[in-house]
């Protein structure tokens, strides 16, 4: 509650308030630099909050943090694996720091490298993997100590189409199975995707919070017509015809979108009142007009 | 329950168990070679012309110097550029604070394996020491345990001085100003009466002549109630170190 992290003059987190309900999937989602990490490591209890209260499974995270990092799992936004062990020992060594005995950690090594598909490079060093693998390894070391709240802090940034899925996969089969899950992202689908319930942060605050569905509704259309020009001129021409007509659009640096319930009859209406778009492209609307319309940004030109 | 200290030698020991032939040469070999270089070969030169180094063969002297000051030299090696990547490059610490494991039990654990891993290596150059004759004295095998504290009084402010960097450029210059001077300077390869005049009252405040005062005590069977406040000494480096290296190591790992 009032959750709030400064760095010398510099605010990152501006006093939020957020509540998150085991087994269900929470996702905080905004550009880069909004405050999420920076809320993913008090969250983690590696980063004492400024000012206000933090309670992370039950127990107050100023004075217990040891015993709330021994229920957690982290997968942080950069890679942390030990490059100087081989996966079998990163997971040995992990469950290690958790004060496991080594026969469980060793029964559990072998589920957690077989349930993100590693089991083949357990004697393999670190550097050699993929960066899917890396990712992977780093969510299978994350749940070595069977954690009740698993955070993860931009899960897929930096992966390949492929690679995503497959992380999206393991984390789905995750929450099925009843995992509370805590995750930043500044990909609208990857929210959309896995999370139950989220909020959009921009400039240490929460600006929205919902489930993707209720966001979307809450705050846009059912649809979206996409309008790309030809010219920067005719471009121009038809944001000032748009605004004008009063309907709802939102300026990007290479498209106009406008806002409707019905996207094709609008498309249809729009280029009978003599807009000659280059290309026009009806679709519904996402989490990314969501952000868009609350902070006028992009979430992704970040 | 495995004390979090522990936790992090272990870490430490099994990268070691994998690595430690890459560091045989210089933690081993590289002080053996300066044994029979200086011990053997130069001494053959002091001895014959009876010079009295402390009324001990040349040998025997420079021994127990060698021991410390290659331990403060490996220990002052393995407290900068790794502990820095640890932090930085590699981004180790930073996985490894976020489980029960605080990072004052981090820098605990780190201090704790460059003593053990300085152990090793000891135990190896006294051993060969001894069979060369470099070991008069069976309370030789104290030198052991001094070889830990010389370690560990020397890894606990470096290493908190590294977690106050943000690069290594500094860590040259630490081994140009601090460690080479030490290493030369510090009663290791000639008695401090060979000093000028000026400069022999300041040699106290050097950790290593403290160290080499001790295990030469240690290895020519002179161990006695002087030999309390040289370690008291070295245990002062390292109370004070690892006040600093808490503090350091917490405010990096965990703002």
């Amino acid at each position: 509650m009032g959750l709030t992290k400064r760095f010398g003059g510099f605010t990152a987190v501006d006093g939020i308030d957020i509540r998150v309900e085991a087994g269900e999937t929470f996702g905080f989602l905004g550009p880069n630099g909004a405050g999420k990490t920076s809320t993913m490591r008090m969250i983690a209890c590696v980063s004492p909050p400024s000012t206000g209260t933090l309670r992370v499974l039950g127990l107050d995270a100023a004075a217990e943090g040891h015993r709330i990092r021994a229920r957690l799992g982290v997968v942080p936004q950069d890679d942390t694996l030990d490059t100087e062990l081989t996966v079998w020992d990163n997971m040995l060594i992990y469950g290690r720091y958790f004060d496991l005995p080594r026969p469980l950690i060793k029964e559990r090594a072998t589920e957690l490298l077989a349930f993100v598909q590693l089991g083949d490079r357990r004697s393999s060093l670190v550097d050699p993997l993929s960066g899917g693998m890396k990712r992977r390894l780093t969510i299978a070391r994350a749940l070595i100590n069977d954690p009740e709240l698993l955070l993860l802090d931009e899960p897929t940034t930096g992966l390949d189409p492929q690679a995503r899925h497959l992380v999206w996969d393991r984390l789905y089969s995750l929450k099925r199975r009843g995992v509370t899950q805590v995750l930043t992202t500044h990909y609208m689908d990857e929210a959309e995707q896995l999370c139950d319930r989220l909020v959009i942060m921009d400039d240490g605050r929460i600006v929205a919070t919902g489930s993707p569905r209720e966001l979307i509704d809450a705050h846009s259309t059912r649809e979206v017509v996409e309008l790309r020009f030809a010219t920067p001129e005719e471009h121009d021409r038809a944001s000032a015809q748009l605004h004008a007509a009063s309907e709802r659009v939102e300026e990007l640096a290479d498209r106009l979108l406008v806002y409707a319930a019905d996207g094709d009859a609008t498309a249809e209406r729009l280029t009978g009142n003599g807009l000659r778009p280059a290309a026009v492209l009806v679709r519904r609307s996402t989490l990314e007009d969501v952000f868009l319309r609350l902070t006028g940004r992009s979430l992704e030109e970040e | 329950m495995t004390p979090p200290l522990l936790r992090v030698v272990e870490r430490e020991a099994r990268v070691f168990s994998r690595l430690w032939r890459g560091s045989v040469f210089s933690s081993l070999l590289a002080p053996l070679l300066f044994l029979g270089a200086m011990g053997v070969g130069l001494g053959g030169l002091v001895d014959e012309r009876n010079a009295d180094v402390a009324g001990v063969t040349y040998l025997e002297f420079v021994a127990p110097g060698l021991l410390v000051a290659s331990v403060m030299q490996a220990t002052a090696g393995g407290s900068l550029w790794p502990v820095l990547g640890g932090f930085k490059w590699l981004r180790t610490y930073h996985g490894v604070v976020a489980t029960p494991v605080p990072p004052s039990a981090l820098y605990g654990g780190l201090i704790t394996w460059l003593s053990i891993r300085a152990a090793i290596s000891a135990t190896a150059f006294l051993l060969v020491a001894a069979v060369l004759g470099a070991i008069p004295s069976w309370e030789g095998v104290a030198a052991l345990p001094v070889a830990m504290l010389c370690a560990a009084a020397f890894a606990a402010p470096f290493a908190a001085f590294t977690a106050t960097q943000d690069t290594d450029v500094t860590f040259p210059l630490v081994i140009r100003i601090v460690v080479m001077p030490l290493f030369l300077f510090s009663g290791t390869f000639f008695p401090t009466s060979q000093l000028p005049d000026g400069l022999r009252p300041l040699i106290v405040l050097s950790p290593l002549y403290h160290a080499a005062e001790l295990a030469r005590a240690a290895t020519t069977g002179h161990l006695g109630w002087g030999s309390l406040g040289h370690a008291a000494v070295l245990a002062g480096c390292l109370a004070a170190g690892a006040w600093w290296g808490r503090r350091t190591f917490t405010r990096r790992l965990s703002t």
